[in-house]
């Protein structure tokens, strides 16, 4: 039994208080999980329908865009988020693409309709800074005959850019001392650099790097380059070759937000391996399983469990109750928020899913998604399922999607 | 040495080894509803001589107990670029497209089938048996001839070359031709109307040979099956109304044989689509308004469409990130799963399995395979369990009656890298 009371998980257990006039959901032979959190989603910033008006991930107009932010870009009618809420997400991390070096701020949302972003922002999320390491920006800007062409160009440029932070954070730390001292005149005040804002705000611990990087010899390089300038990389994305260096990520205590099998559709993902998540638990790591997708996110469950029979093969156990984290209280974390959500405990958001059946089978379905304890999802009830703007009076408007 | 290497060539002729007696398995036989327990399955000669419950074992034959656990038939993959593709994003291992070739539909994709691909063992361990390599049109409506594959670990490989022509209409289709759905359809029906002057003129003069030449002579050639019916017309269209356009094709050339393909809004013509008898080839996961000619895409459309008669053929096809072969399964169960939502509409597990088995291998026109019969041939996989689930994984596959290896590159890296830790030499030396 769950209670659920101004938002929060109240209570627990085998049994719980049911007070007077409480709603009872009667939820015999079905299961209850925390809500899915998917921390690498491109939602809002990359909506539906995929047209060229409609593509505001990627600034890619210089290789380090960490000035801009994916809030600004985020179309809070994308009908993927009625499709996300009803694979029981309850929170997701919309990230910028990863055509830049510094792609810019994510924000974490929910997958509530607002008229506006801000209604649908996680109060009191940290801001994210997205990386990318790879082919991807040696690939845009080498096209253009500019840095980075090359893995080494990729990491010089980073460098470069960590440098300046360096000496705008100084500029700033000093001005501030002053400024708390009485000594520093308003005017004194260092130029605000929107782009080593986002930068400083890592340096300061503030902001939290997800960073997109497939291969294991370049996580090892931006650990490196993150042990120069002073700041840590909260999770790699979608790094389908964590388990060759599971080990050295767990010493460094960074997460791993993966795919459960995606490989081969290019070089970086050429060693892909279905194993990968389930190898990276093993070794003591945070694994998350991520979707980067506006259809994997809606069944992020279905992707555990074939990470979960892909370990089981290879003679690794892995219970049920483990392989949760990977969807809900790890990627709290990798977002800063596990102190709030992630997990059924007492004190926490209210934000759970009933499902039709096991999670981890391919027919189970959430029947009820409840984010800060107010029900958004109920597959029983049409004025339950939100509609966005979008998909009003259009062809097959009406048909359950 | 020359007579050891015959041995092993003879071994692996299925012709010559001894019968095979899959004993005591749960055999879901992609026949409507069939499931026979306690089934045995006689596998000789690269076929299945005989199924039933409790069967003898005739003597001298290989018994393999199921323990109970399911059979399927193997599984078909419509379409897939295996063979044609090994790294999506590096270009010269890509032979699926040819985005400045002077020619279309003559392209044959049977030329570049690559057997040493690794994504062949990677499907097979995940119990596909068969599939279509399908081209991707890269500089017109035409793609080119597709190939029908056999994923045997020693082959052959392709089994049938130039089975289908597949054509691009729709946006993609649009774009290709110049930018116009009206601009596809002048190139879709000027190669087909020559082709109909060539079948009825062989002496006809159908289009040059010259870079220039709107319509290229080779490619009229390779449209005369298509138009006899001989291949089927794999046709990717998603919109409604483009479906409906497709279905008219076949009064002005009477013996096509239109496969449609993506048709995330056939749903909307389910009765129309099943009035011609035109088979459906979708994904069980499209719901999304991906763009403006997929609006009514629904999780529904792969039951709508079977009610109303047709068809339906489940594949790994774009749209869907991560698509695989290898998740076939999986996706035949979300279409079951589907039919337990509210207002959904799903489809049964027998007809789930056969969307990815019996329907994919009607269409392809493999008459003697996708069903566990007697007299079709033995491509057949053992299961750890419920065979749609995510969980369950194939424990034996046989094609043409040969068991099948369960190794590739990835479990051989998971292998390598399973336990790390000081090693006395790098993990890439043999241990």
């Amino acid at each position: 039994m769950i209670r659920l009371e101004g938002g929060k998980v109240a209570e627990i257990g085998a049994s719980v208080t049911v007070p007077e006039g409480a709603k009872l959901i009667e939820a015999q032979g079905k299961y209850v999980t925390a809500g899915i959190i998917d921390i690498h989603s491109h939602l809002g910033v990359y909506p539906s329908p995929g047209v060229q008006a409609h593509s505001d991930g990627n600034e890619a107009t210089s290789p380090a865009r960490p000035e801009v932010w994916a809030e600004h870009s985020v179309w809070p009618q994308d009908p993927g988020f009625s499709r996300a809420l009803a694979g029981g997400i309850t929170a997701l991390h919309a990230l910028p693409g990863s055509a830049n070096l510094f792609g810019g701020r994510g924000v974490t949302l929910k997958p509530v309709y607002g008229r506006s972003v801000q209604e649908m922002k996680f109060p009191g999320a940290p801001y994210s800074l997205k990386m990318a390491c790879g082919e991807n920006p040696k690939r845009v800007y080498g096209s253009r005959n500019q840095l980075p062409a090359t893995r080494m160009g990729n990491i010089a440029y980073a460098r470069q850019l960590w440098s300046d932070a360096a000496i705008y954070k100084r500029r700033w730390d000093d001005y501030t001392k002053r400024a708390e001292a009485g000594s520093a005149k308003p005017t004194d005040a260092p130029r605000r650099e929107l782009a080593l804002d986002t930068l400083m705000g890592v340096l300061n611990g503030e902001i939290l790097v997800q960073n997109h990087c497939y291969r294991a010899d370049e996580m090892a390089n931006v650990i490196s380059m993150s042990r120069e300038f002073g700041y840590k990389v909260t999770a790699f994305h979608h790094a389908v070759e964590s388990y060759k260096i599971a080990d050295m990520l767990k010493a460094e205590g960074i997460c791993s937000a993966m795919w459960a099998d995606w490989y081969g559709f290019k070089m970086e993902s050429y060693d892909g391996i279905r194993e990968n998540i389930a190898l990276v638990n093993a070794a003591g790591a945070c694994a998350i399983v991520h979707s980067d997708d506006e259809n994997g996110i809606q069944r992020l469950n279905q992707e555990a469990a074939k990470a979960i029979a892909a370990g089981r093969r290879l003679g690794l156990t892995i219970t049920p109750e483990l392989a949760w984290t990977w969807l809900s209280l790890n990627p709290a974390k990798g977002l800063g928020i596990g102190d709030r959500t992630g997990s059924l405990e007492a004190g926490k958001a209210a934000d759970v899913v009933l499902w039709s059946a096991e999670p981890f089978s391919v027919y189970a379905r959430p029947t009820h998604v409840w984010i800060d304890g107010a029900l958004m999802y109920d597959w029983g009830d049409p004025k339950r399922r939100p509609t966005a703007d979008f998909e009003l009076g259009q062809p097959g408007a009406g048909e359950v999607k | 040495m020359k007579r050891a290497l015959l041995t092993m060539a003879l071994a692996a002729t299925p012709a010559l080894a001894a019968p095979i007696a899959i004993t005591g398995a749960t055999a879901h036989t992609a026949r409507g509803e069939e499931v026979i327990r306690n089934a045995t399955i006689i596998i000789d000669n690269g076929r299945i001589t005989a199924i039933g419950a409790g069967l003898a074992v005739p003597a001298g034959a290989t018994v393999i107990d199921a323990k109970g656990q399911p059979v399927t038939p193997g599984i078909v993959a419509v379409p897939s670029d295996l063979g044609l593709t090994e790294v999506g994003g590096v270009r010269e291992t890509n032979d699926g497209s040819a985005r400045t070739s002077s020619y279309s539909a003559a392209l044959d994709m049977a030329a570049a089938i690559n057997p040493g691909s690794l994504h062949f063992a990677i499907y097979r361990m995940a119990g596909v048996t068969r599939a279509a390599a399908v081209p991707d049109s890269g500089n017109a409506v035409f793609g080119g001839q597709g190939a029908v594959l056999s994923l045997a670990a020693n082959g052959p490989t392709v089994t049938r070359p130039r089975a289908f022509q597949y054509v691009e209409l729709g946006e993609a289709g649009a774009r290709l031709a110049g930018g116009s759905r009206p601009a596809a359809y002048a190139q879709l029906i000027d190669l087909l109307d020559a082709a109909k002057r060539l079948a009825a003129n062989p002496a006809a003069s159908v289009g040059g040979d010259d870079s220039g030449s709107l319509v290229k002579r080779r490619d009229v050639e390779a449209l005369l099956p298509v138009l006899s019916g001989a291949q089927s017309l794999m046709v990717h269209v998603e919109r409604a109304a483009d479906i409906l356009e497709v279905l008219k094709l076949k009064a002005r050339y009477p013996a096509i044989r239109p496969v449609l393909v993506g048709a995330r809004e056939a749903w909307l013509v389910a009765a129309q689509i099943a009035r011609a008898g035109v088979p459906v080839i979708t994904h069980s996961l499209y719901d999304l308004p991906d763009d403006f000619e997929g609006l009514a895409a629904s999780r529904n459309n792969a039951g709508h469409l079977q009610a109303a008669g047709v068809t339906v053929v489940l594949g790994p096809l774009g749209g869907v990130g991560g698509t695989t072969p290898v998740n076939l399964p999986g996706y035949a169960g979300n279409a079951v799963g589907q039919g337990t939502v509210p207002g959904g509409k799903g489809l049964t597990k027998g007809q789930a399995l056969a969307s990815i088995t019996a329907n994919p291998a009607r269409v392809l026109g493999l008459a003697d395979t996708g069903t566990l019969e007697v007299g079709k041939r033995a491509d057949i996989v053992l299961w750890d369990g419920d065979p749609l689930e995510l969980m369950s994984t194939p424990v034996a596959v046989w094609i043409d009656g040969a068991p099948q290896p369960m190794t590739s590159r990835q479990t051989l890296l998971a292998q390598r890298y399973k336990a790390l830790g000081r090693t006395d030499l790098p993990l890439q030396y043999p241990r």
